[in-house]
């Protein structure tokens, strides 16, 4: 029983961490109607950048706790304004010009922009692993069985507490505000909007920017919490973040959060329980399953389709 | 009164909370045009739907009964097996012609069931059997033949989204026949016409009526093209039939002016 | 092209636009040029280089490019940005007259390719790849051309087709010619196990599902270590032989039935015509499909699945044939892979394949069996040429290689094409049956299909 709290505990980091990638997928595929194939691999470069900001400001000597935290969401801030201009940029010349054009094109190119920084980091990087040794470390034991410790670490705590926050936010950044009403208005109909004189430009690039920053602030959780990364770690966070938005429902913030958490959750148990080598295997059958079953997700509305 | 060639009965379809065909019954007798019309959102295309498998019906009965006394369940049928085995073919509000192909091409995928048994599934094909070759030039002059009647045959190898608007209806209502229905349903097949193009094809469903010996049924806003064609009438209103009868009998109907086609002005 | 100087060229405007797209680009460039992280060996971790040299190169590049391009090829304010239209190039490339001359002609040139001067065994085997990869790209072409099923899974027809081969070949003796129709047989029976659960599946989620299933059938093939090798693959495969008359130096061998002295390239010529034999009876299948009604119900269902259901075709038949089909040819291809390198192992089969080969059968336009080819030669042999581009260590330092380019190359070229020609260097399509005239049908207005 205890081990199964643990993995739960562990799951639902893995989790939040997804959820915060899946919400970049939601937002653009509600809006612009695209995967963003290439969203995976800039929560990659988030990872790289806090990295190297981590190094830069030397934080991993330090055993003052107020200043490693501080200097914590230093490095996420940096990094959320560097994977936004990556974000836009991506935006603004793989996608844009191909707006309207048939639907394969941005296809294509997202799946381009995906390889170009994929080889881009690793060309510039190099191809080996980057390790960081642990800069929060520690935790607390909340049970003790006879065969088993719960412990649950100050990462994990900080990790889940920040998602919250950022979750809390962003919703309410996107019901409340103006911005958030003019994403509604693209993603029911684009040409209506602008007929209004919302700028849909912007509107969607502020969304890109968005989900670009919330996936950097995963990349320097993954970071942290396993203390390695490399170049390909997008591809397959890609994959099981974007099942997360479908799972919860394409378009809905929420769904993205709770469907991060459900695919966290699947992955740690089927690695725990059964086999961590197909445990990739259980995520994307998890894709698979619920496109099948239930497209419109947990969260989402059913489309109905007109003959 | 020979047996109708389609009985509606009682059909009834509901969207959540909202009934947009309500006990709905009526008959399309083979050699008649029947036409459905109505404010909108009286459920006309609702019906149509599902008497060509688009929706599933709520409840009620769509029978299709065939020259042989085969009959068909419509209300259980998938939308592809009731143009295939019930043969039933359908034409669409908006048009749904294979852009990307030719007219030719159109008209030769209508064919295709029957292309596909006479190539053996494609292994005759492949090996271009005698039989096969045989299928396909019968195929290709059935084509011409429809090209011939509706007026574009000087289009037969022009992509279908090069046509003009009235040649497009056109060639979707040859495309239909093509798969040799006994009911043909059209959608709107008037919408955007201008009224030369609508004699033309008050004159094309006359021919389609009295040469093919199937039964059309229609909805139609034009009332032009209703009110000169239709042997039969019915009226839907709020997903209800208000009045079912001849053209004259439905005109002075009073339920049906007050609901829709109003009283001229003297 | 010329220089705006109509109307007095806006110089602040021009000046801060291009200092800020090198703002811009300053801060792509910083974490990933500017700085870099290497192992140190020691317990400290990593340790940072700062290459201010390369930092400042590539912004200084940066600035010069959007300098130019505002002072010579952007449009004038006011001025709308013309459509373009395609140019005379593009419109020969897809005529009928190009495709009658053009495919002969290739073929003759792929004939006597080995026996060419400069075709060395690094050259041939080059031949062979774009081959295969061309036959690959008109397999794809039946599923993502012709029927619109947007598949990013390719790769796994072709590796059910090698890993058939190896084991069967392995296991069971077979020889090339048993096992190549019995791959393509189980690369079938995938195609349409694959295909089941997606029917319903639209556009870009049929895409995703489709990667799924390439990744799952290559992570399974990593770990069921008992039947597949694990990721040390299997090995030993027979080599193929003459019909019999194996590529060695002994009695009974090629060279010696044959009266030649035995040379290792003979086995590669053999394997070159092999591909090739495979490749144009995959054309000739795919094209006589074409015609047939199965092939006009796969470009229907492309155009419009709701038309074709009205028409009382079985959308769910023509699906699964599409998928079993071009799984075939995959399998076929596959075969010929393990037959060929003698080893499989998952490491060939991954997501960067299945993107390779789609985006050839994008770029070369989805309708077009001749686009295909072009683009195999562009795409693969461009890249190949630019791993030749021994003058690139000049730039990037002596222990640069350029092959790490390879992919990053790729993955440009792949935005750069579709930025360019979304609809492929031949986005034309010829009606497979007609009256009169054989008109070719203009790109804008193919469907591309919903699913």
């Amino acid at each position: 029983m205890n081990y199964f709290i643990q993995q739960f505990i562990n799951g639902l980091t893995l989790g939040s961490i997804y959820g915060l990638i899946a919400i970049g997928y939601t937002m653009v595929y509600g809006i612009i109607g695209m995967i963003n194939f290439a969203h995976g691999d800039v929560f990659m470069v988030g990872a790289f950048v806090s990295l190297i900001t981590i190094i830069i400001f030397g934080i991993t000597g330090t055993s003052n706790v107020v200043l490693g935290i501080g200097a914590l969401i230093l490095v996420a801030a940096i990094s959320m304004v560097i994977a936004g201009v990556y974000g836009w940029t991506i935006e603004r010349l793989a996608y844009r010009p191909l707006r309207g054009s048939f639907r394969l094109a941005p296809l294509i190119t997202a799946i381009g922009v995906s390889i170009f920084l994929q080889n881009f980091v690793q060309a510039t990087q190099g191809a080996r692993v980057k390790p960081l040794n642990a800069i929060i470390s520690g935790g607390f034991t909340i049970l003790q069985g006879n065969d088993f410790v719960v412990r649950i670490t100050y990462m994990q705590i900080l990790i889940v507490v920040l998602t919250v926050i950022l979750m809390s936010g962003f919703t309410y950044l996107i019901s409340k505000t103006s911005l958030g009403r003019a994403q509604r208005a693209c993603e029911q109909d684009m040409k209506m909007a602008m007929l209004l004189g919302i700028d849909v430009n912007t509107t969607i690039s502020t969304t890109f920017v968005i989900g670009a920053a919330l996936a950097s602030v995963a990349g320097l959780m993954y970071l942290l919490y396993y203390g390695v990364i490399d170049f390909y770690i997008g591809f397959s966070a890609g994959i099981k973040a974007f099942t997360a938005a479908v799972l919860g429902g394409v378009g809905s913030l929420p769904g993205a959060m709770l469907g991060g958490m459900v695919i966290g959750l699947i992955e740690v148990f089927f690695a725990a329980y059964f086999s961590s080598e197909y445990k990739d295997v259980a995520a994307f059958s998890m894709l698979i399953v619920v496109l099948i079953f239930m497209p419109q997700g947990l969260l989402g509305r059913p489309e109905i389709e007109k003959v | 009164m020979s047996q109708p060639l389609l009985s509606v009965h009682q059909l009834t379809m509901r969207f959540g909370g909202l009934t947009a065909v309500d006990a709905v019954s009526f008959d399309v007798h083979r050699n008649h045009i029947t036409a459905v019309i109505g404010p909108n959102g009286a459920g006309k295309t609702t019906a149509f739907n599902c008497i060509t498998g688009f929706y599933k019906p709520t409840n009620g009965e769509i029978v299709l009964r065939h020259k042989d006394d085969k009959q068909f369940k419509l209300q259980e049928m998938e939308d592809f097996r009731i143009s295939q085995t019930a043969k039933v073919a359908r034409t669409f509000q908006n048009i749904r012609l294979f852009g990307g192909m030719t007219v030719l091409e159109n008209l030769m995928i209508a064919q295709h069931n029957h292309l596909m048994k006479a190539s053996a599934y494609t292994i005759g094909g492949i090996f271009n059997t005698p039989s096969y070759q045989r299928a396909q030039e019968a195929a290709k002059n059935k084509a011409l033949a429809w090209m011939d009647r509706v007026g574009i045959t000087d289009r037969a190898d022009d992509p279908a989204a090069s046509l003009p608007y009235g040649a497009q209806r056109k060639l979707e209502i040859a495309r239909a026949m093509c798969t040799d229905p006994v009911l043909l349903c059209l959608d709107e097949p008037a919408a955007g016409l201008n009224p030369k193009e609508s004699e033309e094809l008050n004159a094309l469903l006359r021919s389609i009526r009295d040469t093919n010996d199937v039964g059309i049924l229609l909805i139609e806003h034009d009332m032009s093209v209703v009110m000169e064609i239709s042997d039969h009438i019915i009226v839907l209103d709020y997903g209800r039939k208000i009045s079912d009868g001849t053209a004259t009998e439905v005109r002075k109907d009073p339920a049906v002016i007050k609901a829709y086609l109003g009283v001229v002005e003297e | 092209m010329s220089l705006n100087t109509a109307s007095s060229p806006d110089i602040s405007g021009v000046l801060k636009r291009s200092i800020l797209t090198t703002v811009i680009a300053a801060l792509l460039f910083l974490p990933t040029l500017g700085i870099k992280t290497s192992a140190s060996g020691g317990v400290d971790g990593l340790f940072l280089t700062y290459r201010w040299m390369l930092f400042g190169s590539g912004c200084a590049l940066i600035f010069v490019y959007r300098l130019a391009y505002e002072l010579f090829f952007a449009p004038k304010d006011g001025e709308a940005k013309v459509a373009k239209t395609p140019s005379a190039l593009f419109r020969t490339l897809g005529s009928p007259q190009m495709a009658k001359t053009v495919g002969p002609v290739l073929l003759a040139f792929a004939i006597v390719f080995p026996f060419l001067p400069f075709s060395d065994r690094y050259i041939l085997d080059l031949g062979i790849l774009i081959i295969t990869y061309v036959m690959l790209g008109w397999g794809l072409q039946i599923v993502v051309g012709l029927a619109g099923l947007l598949d990013l899974g390719y790769v796994a027809f072709y590796a059910v087709g090698a890993y058939s081969y190896a084991l069967l070949s392995i296991h069971f003796g077979f020889g090339f010619w048993v096992c190549l129709p019995l791959a393509g047989l189980l690369a079938a029976t995938w195609g349409i196990i694959l295909g089941f659960p997606v029917l319903r599946l639209r556009g870009d989620y049929l895409a995703i599902v489709t990667l799924a299933f390439g990744e799952i059938i290559r992570v399974v093939l990593l770990n069921w270590r008992s039947f597949t090798g694990g990721s040390n693959g299997l090995s030993d495969i027979p080599r193929p032989s003459f019909f019999g008359l194996p590529f060695n130096q002994s009695a009974n061998g090629f060279a010696a039935t044959f009266g030649l002295p035995y040379s290792s390239m003979q086995r590669i010529i053999f394997l070159y015509f092999l591909i090739l034999a495979l490749a144009v009876f995959t054309f000739f299948v795919t094209a006589r499909l074409r015609r047939l009604p199965i092939g006009r119900a796969w470009e229907a269902l492309r155009e419009d699945e709701i038309a074709c259901r009205s028409l009382g075709i079985n959308t769910v038949n023509t699906k699964l044939s599409a998928f079993a089909i071009g799984a075939m040819f995959g399998g076929f291809a596959g075969s010929f892979f393990a037959a060929k390198q003698a080893f499989v192992s998952p490491e060939s089969f991954n997501f960067m394949e299945s993107a390779t080969i789609l985006a050839i059968v994008v770029l070369g336009g989805m309708s077009s069996q001749l686009g295909v080819v072009f683009s195999a030669i562009a795409m693969v042999g461009g890249v190949e040429l630019l791993r030749q581009l021994q003058f690139l260590k000049v730039i990037f330092g002596n222990d640069f290689d350029p092959s790490q380019l390879r992919l990053l190359l790729f993955g440009l070229a792949m935005i750069l094409m579709m930025l360019w020609r979304p609809r492929g260097l031949v986005s034309t399509r010829m009606p497979t049956v007609f009256l009169k005239d054989k008109k070719t049908v203009s790109a804008t207005m193919i469907s591309q299909g919903r699913g």
